[in-house]
């Protein structure tokens, strides 16, 4: 199952650039909590080594040390939140469960890391940055739906990759 | 061919020259990166964003990349750093806001300077390597490896995946249905990451 890893982080590497919250929920949703964070350091590591993965179709190290680099650094916690809960669904995958998990994993966990360090290293107040913040949260919230509505699509076709068989 | 297939500048922003900054390993300078820019977290003062400038200057000249490069490399900042100003300066005044702008782009002008002198095969390596102390909580550095060669080996083919299934999309009419994309995409990526993990385990990879 080793090679499930780079091949959803690749995916969602692919995906245009501002998806890549996107990435980090399906990968959580998808591989389990452990798994999705193994591929959120994948991703993370290929960004570091200087593929053009993260968004605006940049890498390299300069993201690891700008304002928004708490950001890159949440999506490990976050794929992982977000696997956890959705390990711990019982019964059918629907959509509303998803959204759920993603909303807690896929944006709460990235906003909750990922505002303090862009106020650190941006060197503005706290509450700025999370005022500042509002903008992105549509996008990650119509990035949650779609989340909800692939994986609970996806384990219908493909069962492997729902909660049930991770729990065997 | 289709719009994903292009796959174009996946080899990084590499400028080759002949320079010591070129010749020092890849895990040294992450790791001194590493360290200058939690440094720099507590820089407050002019004297503190010149010295920082007189190392970003040093290396830069070192390094031999020319200007234009590394202006290339800090071009993202160009939106940013006004938005970030405007902020300090309404939350500090002017003096600190100029300070803290200054170590910002100083900071990622160091960064870009790591990476225009960096092969991306040489950071591979340096993970690789840096991974190695980590075997005492049971990670395999080779098998790290391993997982990034894989993944960057996948592009191309998950390129090609996203093509098959977007010319499927169009012969069904359902060009703007984003679902009618995903989810055969996310299908067959799973199927195919599925087979290539039971290829590695009918070779003994996996355990």
């Amino acid at each position: 199952m080793l090679a499930l890893t780079p091949a959803i982080s690749v995916g969602s590497a692919l995906a245009p650039i501002t998806l890549q919250t996107l990435g980090v929920m399906l990968a959580g949703a998808l591989l389990g909590w452990w798994r999705g964070a193994l591929a959120a350091v994948t991703y993370l590591l290929l960004a570091l080594a200087g593929l053009p993965v993260l968004a605006g179709g940049t890498g390299g190290v300069e993201p690891f040390v700008g304002p928004s680099a708490g950001y890159l650094y949440g999506f490990v916690l976050g794929a992982a939140a977000t696997g956890w809960l959705v390990d711990r669904i019982r019964g059918r995958v629907t959509a509303p469960k998803v959204f759920g998990a993603a909303i807690v994993g896929g944006v709460a966990v990235i906003y909750a890391i990922g505002i303090p360090v862009s106020a650190a290293v941006a060197g503005i107040p706290l509450w700025t940055a999370i005022t500042g913040s509002w903008v992105f949260l549509p996008g990650d919230l119509i990035k949650a739906v779609l989340t909800a509505l692939v994986v609970a699509a996806v384990v219908r076709a493909y069962p492997p990759a729902g909660p049930a068989a991770r729990r065997r | 061919m289709g719009r994903f297939r292009s796959g174009a500048g996946l080899l990084g922003a590499y400028v080759p020259r002949d320079s010591v900054v070129h010749r020092a390993p890849a895990g040294l300078k992450l790791a001194a990166l590493a360290v200058v820019s939690v440094a720099v977290l507590l820089v407050r003062s002019w004297s503190g964003v010149g010295a920082l400038a007189v190392l970003v200057l040093a290396v830069a000249v070192a390094s031999r990349v020319g200007p234009r490069a590394l202006l290339v490399q800090l071009r993202p900042l160009v939106w940013l750093v006004p938005a970030v100003l405007a902020l300090q300066w309404w939350a500090h005044g002017p003096a600190r806001a100029a300070v803290l702008s200054a170590r910002l782009v100083l900071l990622v002008a160091l960064a870009a300077l790591v990476v225009l002198t960096t092969r991306t095969t040489e950071v591979l390596t340096a993970i690789e390597h840096g991974a190695r102390p980590l075997r005492v909580v049971g990670v395999r550095p080779e098998r790290v490896a391993l997982v990034l060669a894989l993944a960057i080996r996948s592009v191309p083919v998950l390129a090609a995946l996203a093509d098959d299934v977007h010319d499927a999309q169009r012969a069904r009419g359902h060009e703007r249905d984003l679902r009618a994309f995903a989810v055969p995409l996310v299908v067959g990526t799973l199927r195919r990451a599925d087979a290539l993990g039971d290829a590695l385990r009918a070779r003994g990879v996996d355990d």
